[in-house]
């Protein structure tokens, strides 16, 4: 048996969802359309029931696509049982789309939901009278208190088992009733409609554009269609207003009288508690500080708190790389396994504490109420530029990561709207991006201006993104602007459990991505960079390492075992003792250091420490100490220069690679902006995720692992002639705007259901980051900068 | 023209004389239930301005100036 829950949004319909189905529940798309489709399974009394959790929707007309897809899934795929939800607080407009359900001439269920709000409220609901009036049973719900779900399944259940249908009429007035009956007559000829003939009527004299476009396939459909714009005419003068409207109205009026006969409003026009928060939060004077600070708290939030969990995580994706590649043999499996797979999708893992958290926060935006607030207060400034009051927060959240901003983009109801701020939140500078800014400004910007290049960098993507919304608006999403028109929902404080299901939700359709997408590209990314195998080296390095063991080993046997009288090391116990004691504590300071940081007091008071642990070491043995020191030194020059080797070697190898390649390849088109083959090759690898640049570069430079924080590759960049400070704030630039993450794409495609917007955001990006960088450079080099 | 909802200030009533345009604005104003004959009181402006907040039904709404242009209004 399968049920469908229809009802307005913030009827508390998902709730209600949630509480049928529990944990037993599934989210996709309608087919061919980005309106999300939930449903679940739910047993009652032996009898497993399917629950469809249809889009809240204010109406049924052509105008919204959640409203034709509510209203195609009842006609096409004829659920069993309609159940309404509606919110008992608010009956009136809730009634409004429960009077159009019953036309559609289904088994229909009311669940006066949040019946506890209405009593407080002072409102007195007769469920008998209304139930007489609409011809079909009523249940009272609490929702967010679990309470009634049994008596609304029974009802449910019961009406399925009996009830084929309803036989439901609104008057609509004489004039409208004539024509109807006109209609309903000439529509008896058509044969296998599967709209309920009145319905039909009714929507082909509302001009509902998808309904006739579809009759119109029937045959002897033609001279009906025909008739309907005579009928509408005619209509629109006796009536001296447009048919649809008329009929809307009509169909208010009726609600009206069934609600005025089924409701008594006790205690009318008090102002609520929600009205008095609504005084203070959308206040004129205070709401904009308000909104402001609220977004700031939940910016700093996900930023700061995510950071610890998301520091393990990327610690325990790194020792499982690491336990990997011990217990694996060396070799191109390995190298997959590590570098491609657990460095590519563990990379992309690591943001899931954000994810969460980040989701976590809009939930409770979202359901406590506040969500429609920020847009109110925020409308005006984002229709400047032909966005929507609700779009403030995905940008807002692209400061971060632009991964979870593309996801909160699905607050946006109209597709306009939210196509526009999708493709332009790519543009507000991400936190994957600083530590390339970092880098190239400590390299080439002094540091008293250092604040102010960032700063220019992210002003540069606000501003092309207000630019890019503008043209987006105008050229590519251009039509009706969505209205404004929305309800304010009463402030509520919102339940546990739906936070935690909202939020569980997101933050698996993102695990699901990276295990699919993610997975597949950093594969074929590891692969360019990593093959050919068989690159012509400039010397056999293998011979090089050779002969740095062998040199290593004449120097201690010179300098250190000949003049102790002795063969190997090991023949000197205390000596072995002592390197083995120096080493330790080096490594144990050397470790504490790290942890310090930049903590300069700190450092000093460990360096000290250190000092003082030597002297002990050194008091021990005080004529052998030299002699290990000198040992360690020469330990230390031999290790530096086979790394040194390595990296050599890693860098030739990835020059000769496919990417080194498309690197030397695209140089002629990338030269225009100040870039070499080099930095091709960094931009092309970043395409994964723009962090990689710094890593790829590390690896050009032949420096082996590398971070942001690395000395030794801004020495390098800065010693690299070609580099100017034009060309670092040119590719900075470019960095900015070009292309997308990986990740990022990932989600386009699966937000807006296809891989052609997912591309168009890569190639508008990549576009728009090359003409940027153009003109920086070539007016920069004209002006001698 | 005559007054329109977007004339009114904060505090004022009107009542819905007339919906006028047509299209996916004026059918969602009507499909909230601005239809001849409703009472609608302006509750505030947002700090910008625009839009502005109203009760009507028993429910609070947001709409835009340009949107509560398009409601005609009488006296309350």
């Amino acid at each position: 048996m399968t049920v469908a829950l229809a009802g307005n949004p913030n009827s508390g319909k998902t709730t209600i969802f949630n509480n049928l189905t529990g944990a037993r529940q599934h989210v996709g798309n309608y087919p061919g359309v980005t309106v999300e489709r939930r449903e679940g399974s739910c047993r009652y009394q032996g009898k497993n029931l399917m629950i469809v959790d249809l889009p809240g929707t204010y109406s049924l007309t052509a105008y919204a696509l959640d409203e034709v897809v509510a209203r195609n899934f009842i006609i096409e795929e004829k659920p069993d049982i309609l159940v309404n939800i509606l919110d008992a607080s608010n009956l009136e407009r809730n009634l409004y789309l429960a009077v159009q359900l019953l036309e559609l001439e289904r088994p229909l269920v009311l669940a006066l939901n949040m019946a506890d709000m209405a009593v407080k409220a002072g409102l007195k609901i007769d469920d008998q009278v209304l139930g007489a009036k609409l011809g079909c049973p009523v249940v009272r719900t609490v929702g967010n208190k679990q309470q009634g779900m049994e008596d609304l399944l029974n009802a449910a259940v019961n009406l399925g088992e009996k009830a084929t249908g309803s036989a439901f009429a609104v008057d609509y007035g004489p004039e409208i009733e004539q024509a109807i009956a006109k209609l309903v007559d000439s529509l008896a000829a058509i044969q296998g409609l599967k709209y309920p003939k009145r319905w039909l009527a009714v929507k082909l004299l509302e001009n509902d554009r998808n309904v006739t476009e579809s009759f119109s396939a029937y045959e002897g459909s033609q001279a009906i269609i025909a008739n309907v714009e005579a009928l509408r005419s005619e209509l629109t003068q006796t009536m001296q207003q447009e048919t649809e409207l008329a009929i809307a109205g009509s169909r208010y009026a009726f609600v009206a009288s069934v609600y005025n006969s089924a409701v008594v409003a006790e205690r009318a026009g008090a102002a609520s508690t929600s009205d008095k928060i609504d005084a203070i939060l959308t206040n004129r004077i205070l709401g904009l500080p308000i909104f402001f600070g609220l977004m700031w708290l939940l910016f700093n939030t996900v930023f700061e708190l995510g950071t610890y969990p998301q520091e393990w995580l990327e610690t325990a994706i790194g020792a499982f790389g690491d336990w990997v590649g011990n217990t694996m043999p060396e070799g191109d499996l390995r190298s997959l396994i590590v570098d491609g797979i657990i460095g590519g999708v563990g990379g992309v893992l690591s943001f899931f504490p954000l994810i969460l958290l980040l989701f976590l926060g809009i939930a409770i935006l979202e359901d406590s109420g506040y969500m429609a607030r920020a847009a109110f207060v925020m409308d005006r400034v984002m229709r400047a530029v032909g966005l929507h009051g609700k779009s403030f927060i995905p940008l807002l959240i692209g400061f971060g990561c632009t991964v979870p901003a593309v996801m909160g983009t699905r607050t946006l109801e109209n597709k306009n709207d939210r196509m526009v701020t999708l493709l332009v939140v790519q543009l507000m500078s991400c936190g994957a991006r600083l530590p390339v800014y970092t880098l190239f400004i400590a390299a080439f910007f002094p540091t008293e201006s250092a604040g102010t290049v960032l700063f220019s960098i992210y002003l540069l993507g606000i501003i092309l993104a207000i630019t890019m919304a503008y043209i987006f608006r105008k050229f590519l999403f251009k039509g009706e602007a969505e209205p404004f028109v929305m309800e304010l929902p009463p402030y509520h404080v919102p339940t546990l459990r739906s936070i935690f299901m909202h939020m569980w939700e997101r933050g698996y359709l993102y695990l699901k991505k990276a295990g699919t997408i993610i997975l597949a590209v950093s594969i074929l990314v590891w692969f360019l960079t990593n093959y050919p195998a068989e690159v012509e080296y400039s010397k056999d390095f293998a011979q090089a390492a050779v002969q740095v063991e062998t040199a290593f080993e004449g120097h201690v046997s010179e300098d250190i075992l000949a003049p102790l009288g002795i063969e190997k090391l090991e023949d000197n116990e205390a000596l072995t003792a002592m390197i083995a004691d120096i080493k330790a504590v080096e490594e144990e300071y050397g470790a504490k250091a790290e942890e310090a940081g930049e903590d300069e007091a700190l450092l000093a008071t460990i360096d000290s420490e250190k000092e003082a642990k030597l002297q002990e070491i050194e008091a021990g043995g005080a004529e052998l100490y030299p002699v290990a020191q000198q040992y360690l030194e020469l330990e230390t020059a031999k290790d530096d220069e086979l790394a040194a080797l390595q990296s050599e070697e890693a860098g030739e190898k990835l020059a000769g690679s496919y990417a080194g390649q498309f690197g030397h390849f695209i140089e002629p088109a990338i030269r225009p902006l100040g870039f070499d083959w080099k930095i091709g090759v960094g931009l092309f690898a970043a395409f994964t995720a723009k962090e990689v640049l710094v890593s790829t570069l590390g690896t050009i430079y032949s420096l082996g692992e590398t971070d942001e924080t690395s000395v030794a590759l801004k020495d390098a960049i800065m010693a690299d002639p070609h580099f100017t400070p034009l060309i670092a704030y040119s590719l900075m630039a470019f960095v900015l705007l070009y292309a997308p993450c990986l990740a990022v794409l990932a989600v386009v495609k699966r937000e807006t259901n296809s891989w052609k917007w997912a591309i168009f955001s890569s190639i508008y990006g990549t576009t728009l980051a090359y003409i940027v960088s153009f003109a920086i450079y070539q007016i920069g080099t004209l002006l001698g900068y | 023209m005559s007054k329109t909802l977007s004339h009114l200030k904060p505090g004022e009533s009107g009542i819905v004389k007339k919906v006028h345009g047509c299209g996916a604005i004026t059918r969602r104003i009507v499909d909230m239930g601005v239809i001849a004959g409703t009472r609608i009181d302006v509750k505030k402006f947002a700090p910008l301005g625009d839009p502005i907040e109203v009760k009507l039904k028993g429910f609070n709404m947001s709409l835009r100036k340009t949107e509560a242009d398009l409601i005609e209004i009488e006296p309350a």
